[in-house]
């Protein structure tokens, strides 16, 4: 079967020129390719085009940095099963359900064949949260412990279902969908570019620049337009600063899970320290209105680039010293270690991505397999791998994330001040205008904080963005997630699940 | 004297709160909140109206006001130094250890009480750690009833019953016991979080999650003195060891859990709830190590 080989600097594809295979060959052909552990699918997805039903497949080979594209497509109203792929790749589960949720497509032999975030223009309305078929185990030792979808903390809403045997966790079955807002209708729905810039910054609060930069990513290989690097590294400077201050705030959030307040009280001083940053360049914590197509409201100033340099080197510094107290000390190696471990076999099954696969021993980095802009360019990043897949683990790998990110910052802003100390910054205003090629299809494909972000656009015969498909890297990891507390006392479910601090808006979009 | 004595008792079921949160915001490099700031929350919560689930029952609304009496019963018992309590009988070393233990089984019913997965959860922890306490208290209270002959506590702390300055080191121990027997009865870290949100991980803190207003603030005072009682206990120990004086044990006992406990709970993370059975096994283990060097000492063995 042809696949349509493309990069992630690539400018978009017609959508005619993606190949269009048969199920059966598709079928086979990604069975086989996602044998292979440095083949992972990004993205898969349905469009209705006319009174056709067509399913895009975006798979990223690790290995040789490519994307492969395919389709296969079905009449609109044509009610043939297909056999599901999840039954061979649970990692593709999500896509599957949220196919099945969204127009009716049967998949033949699906194992976990439930709604994933009741969409209000899903098939079957009969289908709410009321009466989400939750898995159930009897037997008389066993009891069912539901939390949420309201939960105690000041956090999104979500059902977890737990069954235990006494404090022993024997399944987790994770029911989101509560967050759901429509954002992908919404994207298609409004001819704005710049509105639509400020959907994609909402898809998830927490990473706001990683999906504002996926989609800015997208827009701009719609229009081909060419960027200065320096606008590049700037947004690169966003996307690093946000992953420091989310990784900082989760090492503060798992001390206080556990009682430690020092490293609560050290990490919250210092993420505050980071999203100031942040607001002292573009006036907002999280990094909104900072990224933006074709150019920049905030270009950098000498005086910007040397408080970031200054703050950065700081914080860097004495998150170091946070990081050694807490891998020295007894008490909390006690909870971390040999906790909520997903081993790295579960994870590629599951398709983990993320800090979360890393630190299972999967090397998923889009950073390093997919470089894009800064890190196509001036950076050579190299991921952070653990092996253990544990709590501590997880813990390990964003400590040393934020450091070589505040590493990162430093040379992009070093750069910056030897180019451009004395000059105007060459960044342009951004341009909401620019004409996007017509019947095409275009992805960004960011490593955010959490993982593999990636925005599909497709537009119409008039280069209109039309249809938009969203992944947050949450969609995959929250099985993960449901895998690393099995078996673990229930008392430790906040940890694994602070561990991974998936995000709710971001799968329910 | 019973008067102060009473006096003093309140005063550090008062004050142990206090110390503790102002300690752990001094180690956070906070200012931290008032005082009394528990106080005021307690008025807070008096005023408050309650909201009662339909599945409980009677049960549910009794067992705050057995569980706050019991309390208070048993920290009439305890003396402070060498006053005189209120209530102070043959035995009241043991009746002060049921009587507690009566309160919490009240509270235990009155969780099971609600049909909630959580407080349901939250009862079998606090029977469990409840059961597993209860020896190394009985321990601790036997040592000192065995070097002093007596069995009320009035009589155990009297200058004139303590024995002699080779008892020294099975009173230091006593008091070690009695200290790590705070933490667990008054639900502090490593054993549990006062502090936490986390429903999955809570003790004592999930069995009261359905209740409000001045059932909660029942609950919440009765916490205070359950603290009291055996941060006095543990303060009269080492008091008895130098300076068996009310002036000493009583301020002795507010430092001894307020620092304890804020020191702790700063620097040092919760355990693994499995880790608690070990953590409370161990300090029994200490404890019957007092009581058999105690009764060594007792039999004056030449060890040499």
């Amino acid at each position: 079967m042809n696949w349509y080989i493309t990069d992630n600097t690539a400018p978009a594809v017609a959508l005619d020129k993606i190949p269009e295979a048969s199920y059966a060959d598709f079928y086979n052909d990604l069975a086989a390719k996602l044998a292979d552990a440095r083949c992972h699918v990004a993205h898969y997805f349905a469009l209705p085009l006319g009174d056709r039903l067509r399913f895009f497949c975006l798979l990223l080979d690790d290995a040789a940095g490519q994307v492969l594209l395919a389709s296969h497509a079905m009449g609109y109203y044509d009610q043939t099963a297909l056999p599901s792929l999840t039954a061979l790749h649970p990692a593709l589960h999500p896509f599957e359900r949220d196919i099945a949720e969204r127009y009716g497509v049967r998949f033949d032999g699906m194992p976990w064949p439930k709604p994933l975030r009741f969409p209000a223009d899903r098939r079957d309305r009969s289908s709410t949260m009321d009466n989400y078929p939750f898995y159930s185990m009897k037997g008389g030792s066993l009891h069912e412990v539901n939390v949420g979808p309201i939960h105690a903390g000041i956090i999104e809403p979500g059902a977890f279902r737990f069954i235990c045997n006494g404090e022993q966790v024997l399944h987790l079955e994770i029911a989101l969908g509560y967050q759901h807002r429509g954002i992908e209708r919404l994207l298609g729905q409004t001819g704005n570019l710049l509105r639509q810039m400020c959907l994609a910054e909402a898809v998830a609060g927490d990473s706001a620049v990683a999906h504002a930069t996926a989609f800015a990513e997208a827009v701009e290989k719609l229009t081909g337009h060419q960027r200065p690097a320096q606008l590049e590294r700037e947004r690169t400077v966003a996307l690093e600063l946000e992953r420091m201050a989310m990784q900082i705030a989760d090492t503060g959030a798992l001390s206080m899970d556990v009682g430690y307040q020092l490293g609560q009280v050290a990490c919250e001083a210092l993420r505050t320290m980071t999203i100031n940053t942040t607001q002292a360049w573009c006036g907002n914590r999280f990094g909104k209105g900072l990224i933006r197509p074709h150019g920049t409201d905030h270009p950098l100033t000498p005086e910007k680039a040397r408080m970031i340099r200054t703050n950065v080197g700081e914080i860097a510094r004495r998150y170091d010293e946070v990081r050694r107290d807490l891998k020295s000390s007894p008490s909390l190696l006690a909870r971390f270690e040999q906790c909520g471990i997903v081993p790295r076999e579960e994870m590629q099954r599951i398709g983990g991505v993320g800090q979360a696969a890393r630190a299972s021993g999967l090397a998923r980095d889009i950073r390093t397999t997919h470089p894009w802009a800064s890190f196509a360019k001036c950076l050579h990043h190299r991921s952070i791998v653990k092996q253990q897949g544990d709590v501590m683990a997880r813990l390990m790998v964003r400590c040393r994330e934020v450091l070589q990110s505040a590493g990162y910052i430093d040379r992009l802003l070093e750069l910056y001040e030897q180019k451009y100390a004395a000059g105007p910054t060459p960044c342009p205003a951004p341009s909401y205008a620019e004409k996007a090629a017509p019947s095409s299809l275009s992805f960004g494909l960011v490593e955010g904080w959490r993982g593999e972000t990636c925005h599909v656009l497709v537009t119409d015969a008039e280069g209109r963005i039309a249809e938009a498909r969203i992944k947050d890297p949450s969609l995959h990891n929250w099985m993960a997630l449901a895998l690393a507390v099995r078996s673990e006392g229930i008392s430790d479910f906040p940890i694994c699940n602070k561990s991974f601090n998936l995000s709710y808006c971001g799968h329910d979009l | 004297m019973t008067l102060l004595n009473t006096f003093l008792l309140l005063a550090v079921a008062l004050a142990v709160p206090g110390v503790v949160n102002r300690i752990r915001a001094r180690l956070a490099g906070r200012r931290g909140i008032r005082f009394l700031q528990h106080l005021y929350d307690l008025r807070l919560h008096l005023r408050k109206g309650a909201v009662y689930s339909s599945t409980t029952t009677a049960l549910f609304r009794t067992a705050p006001s057995v569980y706050l009496g019991a309390a208070l019963v048993a920290a009439l018992m305890i003396p402070v130094g060498d006053l005189e309590p209120l209530l102070s009988f043959e035995g009241d070393l043991v009746c002060m250890a049921y009587t507690l233990a009566l309160g919490r089984f009240a509270l235990i019913l009155a969780a099971m009480d609600t049909g909630s997965a959580f407080e349901g959860m939250g009862a079998s922890r606090e029977a469990l750690y409840g059961a597993l306490v209860e020896p190394a208290l009985m321990l601790a209270g036997g040592t000192l009833a065995l070097m002093t002959g007596c069995t009320s506590l009035a009589r155990i702390f009297d200058p004139a019953a303590m024995p002699g300055a080779q008892f020294v080191i099975v009173l230091l121990l006593t008091a070690y016991v009695l200290v790590k027997i705070v933490f667990t009865e008054s639900g502090r870290v490593p054993i549990d979080d006062p502090r936490t949100h986390l429903e999955l991980t809570m003790i004592h803190e999930v069995m009261c999650l359905d209740y409000c207003g001045v059932d909660l603030a029942m609950i919440k005072a009765a916490g205070w003195f359950k603290t009291a009682i055996f941060s006095l206990l543990a303060a009269d120990t080492l008091a008895a060891a130098f300076c068996p004086r009310w002036w000493a044990a009583a301020p002795l006992a507010v430092l001894l859990t307020g620092v304890s406990v804020g020191v702790v709970e700063s620097t040092q993370a919760r355990n693994k709830l499995v880790r608690n059975t070990t953590f409370i096994l161990t300090v029994a283990a200490l404890a019957a190590l007092a009581f058999f060097t105690a009764y060594l000492l007792q039999l004056n063995i030449g060890l040499a």
